[in-house]
Order: structure tokens, then sequence, then C-alpha cells
């Protein structure tokens, strides 16, 4: 029997695995046993009712998607009064992902879904929709850190930082999260991109630009997973393009405590169980009791395997 | 035991609702004509309790030429649990469709569903009229089967291009229904047409209720004859999707509720929608 309890600071999970905001809702009780998840993590709310942004909201590329939904929100009074009762039915940490246009914003939504019945706060400080051009706190150290303080002083709840492939500082941001009270980083949001119809010379998405998730994400979120864990003490939770039970290990690896799972539940909405007792069997066959021996284990001391050419092979 | 171990023995439940997602078997994909096909599933009874309108999301296979991403979703064309069947007729237009043109008899198609709200046959509504263009059709036409089994009388308004490109006539005749084709080769499929043929069966007095998909055209006018004659209506709506159960909020579309106007999602609170309520696009 191994042992697949995490521990994500103060708050302990059954398992590794859980969902990626705003690709889960109460919905997917029709389909799945929300009971099995390591965390239930919510869409983002804002304070403020909102529409989200104009349709088309996704488009198709090779392998993959991009999304401008644009966080359409029912409102914090909704949120509380009908969302958080619907999740307190399960025994199952819930996580609430929240958004605001200012840190002030930011402070008073934070302040007011510290609630009994949430576990934990997800910042969502990287969303490439919610602003102009894709601009997010997330994008610079300085605006992280001033928005996680904000955040830090507004709640006493868990406080994890979700943070943006959309920057050339993965590091710097990561550490200016930790240093303003971040208890854990999600790492990471949805890549800024295009996709143009070549018949109508149209963006394929309403909100011209929006966020690329799945497969081909994989290896950008891998990337910035292992910087992050390498600089900051603060568990890292690999977020980005995980499909297989292939790649939860490998983020693992890399330095992820946890993992969420979002565009392949569009796809698969089995997927997070199926997952769970894949990585279950994994653990299994490589005789790993625990997990956690997983977490961080990349060997980037030795150098990579060279190939081996069929003329040279014995 | 496992979890793997407790998933097969069926005790980490997967569903508590009537949605579920499962493996069925090509039993034919045949061309109905040009641009048109016919797939027919040997599907499990767990999936089978559908109602018109409804629809699934298919993960539809990836070839060598066609490699679509998302689930795609499509309208229900038959289902009978009698049979253990489950059809879709579909218009090859994409990437997904076409992917799923070079389906085998034998293969597996893995689909999610059934989804979302169907058409509402209320128990005044004797007499049913539909009115379908083109691959609409397909959307409709378990209205017919489900009238037929409630001892309701149908009027189905089938208009294409031509008489040649009409589909499904003799399905709606077998179903008992009154069929009336428009075409534009006859010139007899223009709104006005339309218009005429609807209300002159208004004035023999079998039209309770009105029921449309797809075409911005066929909703304005259902809107104005349903308004004019105060007949209920109902519209079945198609909008991009990526995850079928509402938790992605992709697919949504305007309505005008009681003068206020809101953003619903068609894969949950539709794709069956009142006729006035539905907003032209």
């Amino acid at each position: 029997m191994v042992n697949l309890t995490t521990k994500i600071g103060s708050l302990t999970l059954a398992n590794p695995i859980m969902p990626a905001s705003g690709t889960f809702s109460e919905d997917l009780f029709e389909v799945l046993d929300l009971n099995q998840l390591g965390a239930h993590v919510t869409k983002t709310i804002t304070e403020e009712i909102r529409g989200g942004n104009p349709t088309p909201r996704v488009c198709e590329v090779r392998g993959s998607m991009l999304n401008s939904i644009g966080i359409p929100s029912k409102g914090i009074d909704y949120f509380i009064d009908n969302v958080i009762p619907f999740y307190n039915q399960y025994d199952v940490p819930l996580v609430v992902s929240i958004s605001a246009q200012t840190a002030d914003d930011f402070a008073r939504i934070c302040e007011r879904v510290s609630v009994p019945g949430v576990d934990a706060i997800e910042a969502n400080i990287s969303c490439p929709n919610i602003k102009e051009d894709g601009k997010a706190f997330a994008m610079r150290p300085s605006t992280t850190h001033a928005v996680m303080t904000k955040l830090r002083g507004a709640s006493d709840l868990p406080l994890w930082a979700k943070l943006s492939p959309n920057t050339g500082e993965t590091i710097e941001v990561a550490m200016a999260a930790e240093e303003a009270g971040a208890d854990a980083l999600v790492v990471s949001n949805t890549l800024l991109s295009m996709a143009i119809d070549i018949h109508s010379r149209k963006p394929k998405l309403g909100n011209l630009m929006g966020g690329l998730s799945g497969p081909s994400l994989k290896p950008i979120a891998l990337r910035m997973a292992y910087q992050c864990a390498k600089s900051v003490n603060i568990p890292v939770i690999g977020c980005g393009g995980i499909s297989t039970v292939e790649d939860i290990v490998e983020y693992l690896i890399a330095g992820a405590t946890a993992v969420q799972v979002g565009t392949a539940t569009f796809i698969n909405p089995n997927a997070m169980v199926t997952l769970l007792a894949e990585l279950e069997a994994f653990l299994q066959n490589q005789n790993i009791q625990n997990v956690s021996e997983l977490v961080g284990s990349v060997r980037d001391e030795d150098a990579a395997d060279a190939v081996v050419f069929m003329e040279t092979a014995p | 035991m496992s979890i793997l171990e407790r998933l097969n023995a069926g005790e980490v439940s997967s569903a508590t609702g009537e949605t579920h997602e499962a493996d069925t078997r090509v039993k034919s994909n045949t061309p109905v004509n040009g641009e048109y096909r016919l797939l027919v599933l040997d599907a499990p009874q767990s999936i089978l309790n559908c109602q018109p309108g409804q629809f699934f999301h298919l993960l539809c296979p990836v070839t060598s030429a066609h490699q679509p991403y998302l689930r795609r979703p499509m309208s229900i064309y038959g289902y009978s649990a009698e049979k253990g069947e489950l059809q879709f007729l579909y218009k090859l237009t994409g990437e997904g469709t076409r992917a799923l043109a070079e389906l085998k008899v034998g293969d597996t198609l893995n689909v999610l569903g059934p989804l979302g709200v169907g058409f509402t046959i209320e128990p005044e509504w004797q007499n049913l009229l539909l009115l379908a263009r083109g691959v609409g059709l397909a959307t409709l036409a378990p209205l017919a089967q489900e009238a037929k089994r409630l001892g309701r009388k149908l009027t189905a308004i089938c208009s294409a291009r031509s008489q040649d490109v009409l589909m499904s006539i003799d399905y709606f005749e077998s179903m008992g229904a009154e069929v009336i084709t428009l075409t534009d080769a006859e010139g007899t499929s223009d709104m006005d047409s339309m218009r005429r043929v609807i209300e002159t069966k208004i004035s023999e007095g079998v039209v309770d209720a009105m029921y449309t998909c797809g075409s911005n055209r066929m909703l304005k006018l259902l809107q104005e004859i349903g308004a004019t004659h105060n007949i209920p209506g109902e519209i079945a709506l198609e909008q991009q999707m990526a995850c079928g159960l509402g938790m992605c909020q992709c697919c949504v579309r305007s309505f005008n509720r009681k003068g206020l106007i809101t953003q619903e999602r068609v894969c949950r609170e539709g794709p069956v929608f009142g006729i006035q309520e539905a907003m032209a696009w």
C-alpha cells in the first residue's frame, strides 16, 4: 500500500491530484466521484458580477487549446451562499481561486472569502484574459510582491500564488511571492497566445488573444516548476499540460509537491481519478512507499543520458 | 484495495447523474448523400436514457490525416434502448467530422452524454410543428419518435437546397408525420413561403407548439409567428464547446429573459431554449 498523502504547508491532502482552476465546477459531480480528489479548486471568482469575454472563447490548435473565457463571475455573494456549501458536502479541502483588477480590490475579496469551509485561497494573479493585452500582476516581481503583501494582510488562510508563464522573470516573481508571505506557488497559468483563421483572416478568439493550455504547454510549465522549486522554500504545485501519469511523475521529480490537472478533464472528464489510480500503480511498480519520495528527486547534477546509436549498440 | 481495483469493481462511482463517459462500437458509418453521413453505434444502456434535443460529446479519433483535440458536441439523431443503438447524422465540415468519417465498422468511439436539456412537449401540446433545414433535421428527428410515442400529431416542414439533398423524409413519414418539403430549386423555401405554409397550418388548428434549430432566419420567423398567434416554441442552439459539462463557460449565448439580457451556457442550460428568449445572432 503506497502513501499518497501530500502536505502543502499546513494543509494535508489525501493525494497530490487536484483540478486546475477554470476547468472544474460543481457540474463535474455528474461524471466524476469528487471524493477522490486531493483538493477542490474553484473557478476564479471576482467580487463583482462579470459577464466574461465575447465568443468564440476557445479555439483548438494542434494538440492543445486556447481560451479567452475572461472570468465570468456570479459575484462573491452567490459564491458564499451556493458554491461553498456545495463543496462542503465533500470531505475534501476547498481551495478558492480569486481575482481582482487592483491590489486593494484583491485584498477585499480575499478577506471576504476567508470564511469557514474554505481551506486555502489561490490568488489568480496571472490570468491573461482579465486585463487588456494579457497584463497580470505575476508578470513582474514588484507587482507580485505588492499584491501578495496586501493579500497576506487580508487573510490567515493558506495563500497560494498562481504564477504566469508570461514573464521573463520566473525566479524573481517566485521569490517575490514567497517573501510577501505566499504559502505555496501554483506553476503555472496559461501562456498568452493567438490563432488566426486564414480564410476569414479573423483572430479565432473573440478577445483576439488567449491562454494556451494542454500538452504543448507542459515543457514550459515544467521548466518553471523546476526553477521555482529550486529557488523557494515553499511548496510548488505543478500545473500545465498534464494528461498522463508520466506527466505527473515528471512534475514531481522536477520538484512539485502536488499537481493540478486542467484541460485533460475537458477531453476525458474522468481523467483525474484515472490518473490517480495510475499514479498509485506506478509507485507500487517502482516500490516507492511515499509519493513524497519522488518530489524534487531530479538528478540535475548528472549529464543527460547520451543517445545510443544503432551502429554502436552491442 | 488499490484505487485501480476499486475503480474496476465499480466502487469509485463515477456517476451520480444520467451522464456517462462510455465506449461505443461502430455498427455502420455510411454516406447519406454527398455531404452527410450516418453513424450508427452499439451503445451501452447506461447512456441511452435520452431526451429529444440532447447531445453527446464525441471523442473523435486521431488519425494520420486528422488530429482533432477537443471533443465535438453532436445532437442525437436517433436513440433506441431496445436496440442498444445511438445514431448521429453529420455533415463533413472540419477536422472532427472528417476524422469521424474514417471510423470503420467495429471501431471504438468514446462518447460523453447524454448532455443538456432537451425539448419539452407539454401535455396540452397535442399538435406539433417542426421546421428544419439541412443538418438541423438531425436535431429535430428524435422529436418525431417522441411525438409518436406520446400519440401527438406532427407536421414536419423540411427545407433544403434541392429535392435530392432532402433527408429523413421517409423517416418522418414512418413516424406518422405529415411532411411538407420546401426547396431552393423550386423556389418554395424563402421566408415568405415558409410563413404561408405555417400560417395555413395554424388556421387549420393543428399547431400547438413549434420547434426549430440552428438557423437565424427560421428563429426570427418563428418568433414573429409565435408572437402574432400566441403559440409557444423552442429552438435548439449550437455553440462551440470545450468541456460540454458546464465547467469551462465557453459556449455561452445571450438570451432575453424578461427584458434582462443574460448569458447562458448552451451545453448546460440548453441546447434547447424558449423561442422568444433566444436572440438572433
